[in-house]
């Protein structure tokens, strides 16, 4: 077995990213899960939050996802975000402006179902802000 | 016999025209090249999420508490058609192959005695459906592919859709929409989102049969129910996404065809129009030299 597994990255718009890597870690729906080469066949929800590449046992490159679905087979790792954004390019302003917007629609929101929506805003919002100060 | 001038102008006129169809060709082509690769690149994420609430729809399969999104609630008396089209015309069969299909369809519907409503993604299909069924229209978004289709638009449709499905005002929701078949063919399809149609995979059954035992073996993180009630949103969004993508690069080449085609027809317009001048021109001509010669024979 190869010592790498295969990561993917897609939004709805296209795929971001599909590369080698030997570990990443991903912000799953129960708590961060790191996936090796030889990973159990797993399929989960991702909450917003940061996805590590891992290169020699350390972060190569950090990407901040607004939760979406992963795929995790034996060699390949996919995960589907609706949003991804490099760490680096992350903006505090913007995530605070998003924050406050949130939390607008939630007051705003006049039913069940827009209520959800807005509650996944803020979690995303409040996730993205996080991120910055990391 | 036509006056010169009147020939004259008709020609330039023609000639303007023609310029301005070939450049909306060109334009459209320039378009549909972007609108393809735009499709292209959704594909991944779609195909994906396909899978993945396929493996999950046949776990449920003929078992109770499926979620309504998947299973339906059980009713079918009312029915919500996404109108999907563009908001410009000049672009051949594109709007009216639809919007027949539409009201075909709206007066099926009614003739079994159920309710319709119709959302408009696009001005055309408004125009098509509101003639003969203008009650049925909800509503009618616009501008919707000015910059090729965004994702946020899709998914605040499909949020718009599921907050009527989840207050009981619709019961089964499809979206009708061309589909891209190659840059001179566009297929009118049904697309039913809701309760969603899991793909027929009866062609894909034989070559997926080994993917299918495959996906049998999965561990759920949460549970299977908890990632269902997750993903049939968005699978909603990504249905919607992919018909407004298909639609624009349908549109663009519907537009492109017809505009290759008034191009041409402007083409020999422009030609048959030349020979009648010169005809005329030649027969002016003589018939001056007539009147020279008779006159001078007349001395």
């Amino acid at each position: 077995m190869s010592d790498t597994v295969q990561f993917e990255l897609v939004s709805p718009a296209k795929l971001l990213l599909s590369e080698e890597v030997e570990m990443v870690v991903v912000p799953g729906g129960e708590g961060d899960f790191g996936v090796l080469p030889g990973h159990t066949p797993m399929l989960t929800t991702v909450r917003p939050g940061i996805i590590d590449i891992y290169e020699n046992d350390k972060v190569a490159k950090s990407i901040f996802v607004v939760g979406g679905f992963a795929e995790v087979s034996e060699e390949r790792c996919a995960v589907l975000a609706e949003e991804a954004i490099a760490v680096e390019e992350l903006n505090r302003d913007d995530a605070e402006a998003r924050l406050q917007k949130a939390n607008d629609a939630l007051t705003a929101a006049e039913n069940d179902v827009a209520k959800k929506a807005a509650e996944r805003e803020l979690l995303a919002a409040e996730a993205m802000v996080a991120a910055c100060g990391a | 016999m036509p006056n010169l001038k009147d020939l004259k102008i008709r020609i330039d006129s023609v000639k303007s025209t023609q310029k301005i169809t070939s450049a909306m060709k060109m334009v459209a082509a320039a378009k549909l090249r972007k609108a393809q690769m735009s499709a292209e690149s959704a594909r991944p994420y779609a195909e994906r999420m396909e899978a993945m609430v396929g493996a999950l729809a046949k776990s449920f399969d003929g078992v109770d508490g499926a979620p309504e999104l998947l299973a339906g609630n059980g009713k079918d008396e009312k029915h919500l058609i996404v109108l999907v089209s563009s908001d410009r015309g000049l672009c051949g069969g594109f709007n009216a192959n639809i919007g027949r299909f539409a009201r075909n369809k709206i007066a099926e519907l009614q003739a079994a005695g159920k309710s319709v409503k119709v959302l408009c993604l696009g001005r055309k299909g408004r125009d098509q459906v509101r003639r003969d069924f203008g009650d049925a229209v909800l509503d009618t978004l616009e501008d919707l592919t000015k910059n090729g289709a965004q994702y946020d638009d899709a998914d605040a449709i499909a949020l718009r859709i599921r907050t009527m499905f989840e207050e009981g005002e619709i019961d089964v929701c499809t979206v009708v929409y061309n589909k891209f078949v190659s840059a001179i063919t566009q297929e009118v399809t049904p697309l039913q989102v809701i309760p969603f149609a899991v793909a027929d995979t009866t062609e894909e059954a034989t070559e997926e049969g080994q993917d299918a035992e495959l996906k049998a073996l999965y561990e759920y993180e949460p549970s299977e129910e908890d990632i269902l009630e997750e993903l049939l949103p968005r699978n909603l969004s990504v249905q919607i996404f992919r018909a407004m993508l298909e639609s624009f690069a349908s549109e663009q080449g519907a537009r492109m065809a017809a505009m290759d085609n008034a191009t041409r027809n402007a083409g020999d317009m422009i030609d048959n129009l030349t020979l009648t001048y010169n005809r005329a021109r030649q027969a002016a001509i003589t018939n001056e030299l007539i009147e020279i010669i008779s006159g001078a024979e007349a001395l």
